[in-house]
């Protein structure tokens, strides 16, 4: 009981005690902030790469693409675990509105919008067509007329805000379309000046998934005119790409499981026959595979961050081992008089880690207190620098960022909170141990000779 | 008690300290035996080794060579919690400069002794017994108004009576005195030694260490230390 005593009074009768206090109050306040932003970027991004492709993509990044695309697709979209099927192309094209003279690179994407729509959140990417994704191709101007759908950063720009501006009806603009199509030996299938497919195609819709890069060089087609544009449909009709979506309650990697062992059946009945070569570029790939260079960098990012929070971390421990051997170093008298008295080595120990304990779990609870309050208000704090200074931490006409995150993980906090108490534990169990062990006569310096 | 009637009795205690690269022998065979009831004084010059000799018999240290026998039964024997529980109810220890503890109160310093072998269940058993002694030791030191101060306000001589009640809440068999009216004017610790006749005549052992002749005129039995060994 003594113990208990001690050491609440130690932590709130010395002034000493108050900086460990606030070191550790620090070090939690930097890691719940940094961690709950962070972790909110990075689920983000991953969540904006996840609606971007299905749960699983089974396909190649080779231009030519895949043969028998369409015998695969019926058969994966007969399992039971399958949600929706769609074929995709994907390419490269050259886009200038007519007569301009003027062309820009962009990343072709053959979909079928309805189907696509199914199994990725292209959907809800839209702005005049969301919710109906069927009609996404359908030109603003006249619907009969072939339309295109255009990463919302190529198309227009943002605000400081990071506010697109869309007219209220799509207008009539026209784009010209250049495409090289490849023959299924990845030849070009034409020669000479007339090397490459052209089409006009008109104006039907902005998409903005949220992925800046996707967003600024993306041009969407309906899958037929793209695949005849890249020259996919001769000898034998050719995707780039099926994306499966799973049943809601499968697992994505048991689902991709299932889809490799029913790929590599496939392969073996299709061994021999026309075009096959092509299946042996074929992988089966979860969507996190298949997007993991646009994944890898943030991910990475996250891995340093953590590396910097084992510093933080160990920077707390130092400063609790530093404040511990100052309290204990004056409190010598106090651990000989205890031991005058009859509290043993264990006692000592027990009352300083008792100490370092009371003083994790006050100072993560300020440092976890300061964090919320500090969290709830970021971009209030944010917008108030923007609009006093200027400031933004980051540039909403750069980066495709809403808001800065701000949800909190239970989980993490109570994470930060154990490490923090394990921390001051840490700290303060050498100063303890060696001051247990001291002799009382030592301790209270009677020796006089 | 040993078979002589000793409740302490140290046999041939040799010490020797370091300091830095020399060695310096404070007890070269000092003996010592201290009946029931006795009121002892250990006098001798500074550096004679009283106070080393006191922290050996208190268990506060260990003898280089010798014996120790508490009631008979040699302290060297003992493992470390049976030392601790020597130290807690055997013995009570008064020290010079008082050692109460700044963070608790007067009483809280008083009843510390009794709380150390108790766990929270043990001390909330029996916490209302111990305060109503711990209050009752204060009232007999005349500290009685003074309960609930610290001891940072308490003079020297009201902080070396409440020393005194915390040495004296387990009702130790023997107190051990360091000096204990070295750091008080002589008003002071005429009132200190008082107290300590009135417990010896109460029954209380009381060992000593002093370098004033005066002061230990006061006990029943002088024993002089020189050259680290009795006279």
């Amino acid at each position: 009981m003594y113990k208990l005593i001690l050491a609440f009074r130690y932590l709130y009768r010395r002034r000493i005690s108050y900086l460990a206090l606030a070191a550790v109050a620090l070090c939690v306040f930097i890691v719940v902030v940094v961690m709950t932003v962070m972790d909110g970027l990075v689920g983000d991004f991953k969540q904006k790469n996840h609606n971007y492709t299905g749960d699983c993509v089974v396909g190649t990044e080779s231009l030519v693409g895949f043969a028998y695309y369409e015998d695969f697709a019926r058969i994966a979209e007969k399992a039971s675990y399958v949600e929706a099927v769609t074929p995709v192309i994907k390419s490269y094209a050259l886009v200038g509105t007519e007569g301009s003279g003027r062309n820009i690179g962009v990343e072709l994407m053959g979909v079928e919008a309805a189907s696509y729509s199914r199994v990725t959140g292209f959907g809800r990417t839209l702005y005049y067509h969301k919710g109906d994704a069927s009609k996404a191709f359908e030109a603003g101007s006249d619907s009969n007329l072939p339309g295109f759908v255009i990463g919302a950063d190529l198309w227009g720009g943002r605000n400081e805000k990071g506010e697109y501006y869309y007219a209220p009806n799509p207008d009539a603009t026209a784009l010209s379309v250049t495409c090289f199509p490849l023959t299924a030996k990845g030849a070009l299938a034409k020669a000479g000046t007339d090397a490459v497919n052209t089409k006009t195609f008109y104006f039907s819709d902005c998409s903005q998934s949220g992925l800046a890069r996707v967003d600024g060089s993306i041009i969407y087609l309906p899958f037929e005119e793209a695949q005849t544009l890249c020259g996919m449909t001769e000898p034998v009709k050719r995707a780039s790409w099926i994306h499966i979506k799973f049943k809601p309650g499968t697992n994505i990697e048991d689902g991709c499981r299932q889809v490799r062992q029913m790929w590599a059946k496939f392969y073996d009945e299709h061994k021999g026959k026309d075009n096959a070569e092509l299946l042996s570029q074929v992988s089966v790939r979860s969507w996190k595979e298949h997007r993991r260079e646009s994944i890898a960098g943030m991910e990475k990012e996250q891995a340093m961050l953590m590396m910097m929070f084992g510093l933080v971390g160990l920077t707390t421990v130092f400063i609790v081992y530093v404040v511990f051997y100052m309290i204990i170093s004056h409190k010598t008298k106090d651990i000989g008089i205890l031991k005058s008295i009859g509290a043993s080595c264990g006692d000592v120990i027990v009352l300083f880690l008792g100490f370092a304990a009371g003083l994790g779990v006050v100072g993560s609870a300020v440092g976890v207190a300061g964090g919320i309050l500090f969290l709830r208000n970021i971009n209030r704090i944010e917008g108030w620098l923007f609009e006093r200074f200027g400031f933004q931490l980051w540039d909403r006409t750069i980066y495709a960022i809403g808001e800065i995150p701000h949800r909190l993980d239970l989980t993490m906090l109570a994470v930060v909170t154990g490490c923090a108490i394990l921390a001051c534990l840490a700290g303060a169990a050498l100063p303890s141990v060696s001051a247990a062990r001291a002799r009382p006569a030592d301790v209270l310096q009677v020796s006089q000779l | 008690m040993s078979k002589d009637g000793f409740i302490i009795e140290a046999q041939g205690i040799h010490k020797m300290y370091r300091m830095g690269a020399a060695q310096v022998q404070v007890l070269k065979g000092a003996d010592i035996a201290v009946k029931k009831g006795e009121f002892v004084a250990i006098v001798g010059a500074s550096g004679s080794g009283k106070s080393t000799l006191l922290h050996i018999l208190g268990a506060l240290d260990r003898p280089d060579k010798g014996v120790v026998r508490f009631e008979g039964r040699d302290l060297s024997g003992m493992g470390g919690g049976e030392l601790n529980e020597y130290r807690n109810k055997m013995i009570g220890f008064v020290f010079q400069f008082y050692h109460l503890l700044d963070e608790l109160n007067v009483l809280e310093n008083v009843i510390l002794p009794a709380m150390v072998p108790s766990g929270i269940i043990g001390w909330m058993s029996k916490r209302v017994g111990v305060k109503k002694r711990g209050r009752e030791l204060l009232k007999a030191v005349g500290l009685e108004e003074r309960a609930t101060h610290k001891p940072y306000q308490l003079s020297g001589g009201e902080r070396q009576r409440a020393a005194i009640a915390r040495a004296l809440v387990n009702e130790p068999r023997l107190l051990l005195a360091d000096e204990p009216t070295g750091n008080l004017d002589s008003a002071t610790g005429n009132g200190i030694l008082e107290l300590l006749e009135r417990l010896n005549r109460a029954g209380q052992t009381i060992v000593m260490v002093t370098h004033d002749e005066r002061v230990a005129k006061r006990a029943g039995r002088t024993i002089t230390l020189a050259d680290g060994r009795v006279k």
